[in-house]
């Protein structure tokens, strides 16, 4: 086993942090709008109308990765806020608080193009449906962590009050997975699943799955930009702040 | 190349509207996001940048504020 130089640790510390990931930032928003653009060309123009339905199927690029995206980054802010939590890791818990506007805004995205969607294909904009309760859940969870954390003064208290609620919510992330072979749904069953052929021609496959990981590279990069204006903002009585000279130009305001 | 002409990529066999819908939330979500988080960094940065004029200035001797 080779021993890693890198002091993993260190970039705990806010303070370490920052500069790190203002670093990578350029780089993940470069790549995100290669991927996106990409993406949506081969999705508008290599790839086919569906047989059945058209070019109304065309949805799916944004939709099935706007979906995946809500419900991963729930996932990662159920993690981050119980690290946070649990081991009393500052940066963990701002973590959280950067992930949940973007997983609310993916979610909300998965609703309203799956809505534009549904009302081509089944007739309607919205039903009842399992998977898409499930989902109308999720948004509310991130809507209910953002309020519940802004409603509470103090930064730690509310950081913990929000692992809570993080945690026990994401019972809802299987049940929105599983939905569809649980419950007779009008929603479709899963288009990608591990260990069978997808049921999906290559060419659209490949735009859906560009375009996922634009969505993951976008998410990266706005989360961490959004993590270091959380950190400017909690950590502003801090000496590193003053002292970090990579800092310097981030305060000439004149 | 999946389309003859631009009217034809616009009206998308006729789900124009939806797609574009789609497509057109999604801009602006991003966008808006974009947006707001810019507005966020510069507040802080300010707020921050007075806050250290301010106190450098307290902190030299013979000043008051």
């Amino acid at each position: 086993m080779s021993k890693s130089k890198i002091n993993w640790y260190k970039y705990a510390a806010p303070a370490n942090f920052y500069p790190l990931a203002g670093k990578v930032l350029p780089w993940f928003t470069g790549l995100a709008i290669i991927l996106f653009a990409a993406g949506l060309y081969i999705g508008f123009f290599v790839a086919p109308p569906d047989f059945q339905q058209g070019n109304s199927y065309r949805i799916i690029y944004i939709h099935v990765p706007a979906a995946w995206m809500g419900m991963l980054l729930y996932v990662l802010l159920a993690i981050y806020s119980g690290l946070g939590w649990a081991f009393n890791a500052r940066l963990a818990s701002m973590m959280a608080s950067a992930i949940a506007p973007t997983g609310a805004i993916f979610t909300f995205l998965a609703l309203v193009t799956g809505a534009l969607w549904g009302r081509p294909a089944w007739g309607v904009y919205w039903v009842w449906d399992a998977r898409m309760t499930s989902t109308l859940i999720l948004m509310f969870l991130y809507i209910g962590f953002i309020s519940l954390q802004s409603s509470i003064d103090d930064t730690r208290r509310a950081d913990r009050a929000g692992a809570v609620l993080a945690i026990v919510g994401v019972i809802n992330v299987p049940i929105i997975y599983f939905s569809v072979q649980w419950w007779n749904t009008l929603h479709q069953g899963a288009t990608i699943r591990l260990g069978s052929r997808p049921s999906m021609a290559p060419i659209m496959l490949a735009a859906m799955l560009i375009m996922t990981a634009a969505c993951w590279v976008y998410s990266i990069a706005v989360v961490l930009a959004r993590l270091r204006t959380i950190i400017l903002e909690r950590e502003s009585e801090a000496p590193w702040l003053a002292e970090a000279p990579a800092l310097q130009n981030n305060y000439a305001v004149e | 190349m999946q389309w003859n002409s631009f009217s034809e990529f616009i009206s998308m066999g006729g789900y124009g509207f939806y797609i574009w819908g789609a497509y057109g939330i999604t801009f602006v979500l991003l966008a808006a996001e974009l947006t707001m988080l810019r507005a966020r960094k510069k507040r802080i940065t300010e707020q921050t940048a007075l806050r250290r004029k301010l106190e450098t200035r307290n902190s030299e001797p013979g000043t008051a504020l």
